[in-house]
């Protein structure tokens, strides 16, 4: 294990508590609020019970926008001012006089699924996903990871496999089954089912299931490489601790390496909040590790099938449309 | 509770008669803490049933280069008394099918297998259930099911995976499939369904490493009366046994779209 294991949550709604691998200044971060009367449920098999549908949209940005500069948390007045800017701009009517343009503009609040609201950690608003560094800001890519990071960017039209994942229905984009699992623009459902041996997620986009091995210890052989990474899984007390390798050359994740490891906490601090931490570290990629925390909350449901491949009708188009587009330029050339 | 007993027993003696799989009764069956019998695991079809659902011989694969790797194993068939009902166009529709098979078939192509085929696939696939859900995922393309456990209504929409509607009799579980997309097909045959197809699945654990499988399948629009299936299900027991990834669209991109890349060097 490469990770030092994170201070478990004491049991005091005041408590301060040090991030995975403190070398930096530690975000301050409270514990969650623990109401006396509440215990963690359990499941048939007496363990915590992390079950049921869950979601993690919020507008709280990955990266803390200038605005907030060195706070983790916004008061309910910035709080307010900055949920209702963002969702004049996110929902608010973007109709011109020009139809023509506005077709860029088509997806609306029903198509969105940001939600309205900034993350909330034990109530206080959260002004980025990352509490550690404490500036909110991932931290500075090493060379090799800014050469990967900026291939993500390339737009090419060469190659189907130059296109990103998520428009090749290989994975849902910008990490939603991750791990990291990050909200993203839509689609931000998950759905956990508990076994003895076997934790399972479903990534509502891509219809991707995680499986959080809980019954070894060691990750599989290096030859075996995942998409979404091999997950073993223990209970640290009410807290599911999921520790992720093994992942693939192509799992690019803001420019990872295949080194990229993830530490996952997922503890449920409320009848309808998981609370979710998560660590990434990577030295191949990041000059140091980061944290991001946020809550799952729980969401009725059902989560529908996303089939993806079955109808990606667009990739015919863009591909076909680049090389007509080639031709149109060989053409003119002559 | 004695009625129920006796039910499944009554029950699990008809399996075993029709299959020659051990009854559960016979064999001490795991159970969950809440009682029911305990299907989570790892579990798969050892069969040809995804080749052709009705008895078939050994024969030629369709790609002349993959020899004998891409031949198509024989098997005597999983359909009861045999024969698929089919309705006279809709045999015609079949065999037309199995014609294009190489260019028509979903599972090609990687979508989504729909259900019962996503059962008798030749990959491997886990249960999981706990008192609340009771869910199915599949390595092949990482399909996915939630079997719900209480009435959700009548399916909003058709979907490639349908809508699983679960219970217990006695001890089968009885899945009841519907709002199930009419692309998907039952086997690599040409076998298909049309978007009236209802599915009944009954999953009877016999002993603790097999599972009785059985499906009822309905489609008035294909099939002139309703027909069954039936297979042993069994459990992978191997120490390290788990699902790996299956991300077939990776391997059907040349396929499907290679005729767009970008000519180079010319």
């Amino acid at each position: 294990m490469i990770h030092r294991s994170l201070i478990s949550l004491p049991a005091v709604a005041v408590a301060i508590i040090l991030p995975a691998f403190g070398q930096s200044p530690a975000a301050k971060v409270s514990a969650p609020a623990h109401n006396k009367a509440w215990t963690v449920p359990r499941t048939a098999d007496g363990l915590p019970d992390l079950q049921g549908i869950w979601t993690n949209a919020t507008i709280t940005p990955l990266e803390r926008p200038a605005q907030f500069a060195s706070k983790l948390t916004a008061t309910d007045a910035e709080a307010k001012a900055f949920e209702k800017q963002s969702n004049d701009g996110l929902y608010g009517d973007k109709r011109s006089d020009n139809p023509e343009a506005d077709r860029d503009h088509a997806y609306n609040a029903l198509f969105f699924d940001r939600g309205t609201e900034l993350a909330r950690v034990d109530g206080v608003a959260r002004t980025s996903l990352i509490i550690d560094p404490s500036d909110g800001k991932i931290p500075l890519l090493t060379p090799e990871g800014t050469k990967r990071n900026a291939n993500r960017f390339r737009n090419s039209f060469n190659s189907v496999k130059d296109r990103p994942l998520g428009e090749r229905c290989l994975m849902g984009f910008g990490s939603t089954s991750g791990p990291p699992m990050l909200p993203v623009l839509y689609n931000n459902n998950y759905q956990i089912v508990e076994t003895p041996e076997t934790v399972m997620i479903l990534v509502e986009m891509v219809h991707d299931v995680r499986y959080i091995h809980m019954d070894r210890t060691q990750h599989l052989p290096p030859d075996i490489r995942l998409w979404m990474g091999d997950s073993i899984g223990r209970w640290d007390g009410d807290t599911l601790v999921v520790d992720t390798a093994n992942f693939t050359e192509k799992t690019r994740f803001r420019g990872s390496s295949t080194s990229l490891h993830v530490l996952e906490r997922f503890t449920r601090v409320a009848p309808n909040t998981v609370l979710y931490r998560v660590t990434i570290d990577d030295p191949a990629t990041f000059t140091k590790p980061w944290t991001l925390e946020y809550p799952f909350l729980a969401t009725a449901g059902p989560i529908y099938e996303y089939a993806c491949q079955e109808g990606n009708y667009a990739m015919t188009d863009i591909m076909g449309g680049a090389r007509k587009a080639d031709r149109a330029s060989e053409d003119g050339k002559k | 509770m004695r009625s129920l007993l006796n039910l499944s027993m009554v029950s699990a003696l008809a399996v075993s008669v029709l299959t020659g799989i051990p009854a559960a009764g016979q064999a001490k069956i795991p159970r969950t803490p809440d009682g029911k019998p305990n299907l989570n695991g790892i579990w798969q079809a050892m069969n040809t049933a995804d080749w052709d659902l009705q008895a078939h011989a050994a024969q030629q694969g369709l790609v002349l280069e993959y020899g004998a790797e891409g031949a198509e194993p024989g098997g005597l068939g999983v359909v009861e008394g045999g024969e698929i009902p089919y309705l006279p166009a809709a045999l015609a529709k079949k065999k037309e099918n199995y014609a294009n098979r190489l260019k028509a078939d979903p599972e090609v192509k990687c979508y989504l297998p729909g259900v019962p085929r996503a059962t008798y696939l030749p990959y491997p696939f886990q249960i999981f259930q706990s008192e609340k859900y009771l869910a199915i995922a599949y390595e092949y393309d990482s399909a996915f099911r939630n079997v719900y456990l209480k009435d959700p209504g009548p399916a909003p929409n058709d979907s490639w995976m349908g809508q699983s509607f679960g219970h217990w009799e006695g001890d089968t579980l009885v899945v009841d499939v519907t709002g199930l997309d009419e692309r998907s097909w039952l086997d690599r045959a040409g076998d298909f369904h049309s978007d009236a197809l209802h599915v009944v699945e009954r999953y009877t654990l016999v002993n603790p490493d097999i599972i009785n499988y059985e499906a009822t399948i309905e489609d008035s629009k294909v099939f002139s009366r309703s027909w069954k299936i039936s297979m042993p299900l069994y459990k992978h027991v191997e120490k390290n046994a788990q699902l790996l990834e299956f991300k077939c669209v990776e391997f059907v991109e040349d396929l499907l779209y290679g005729q767009f890349e970008k000519k180079t060097g010319k």
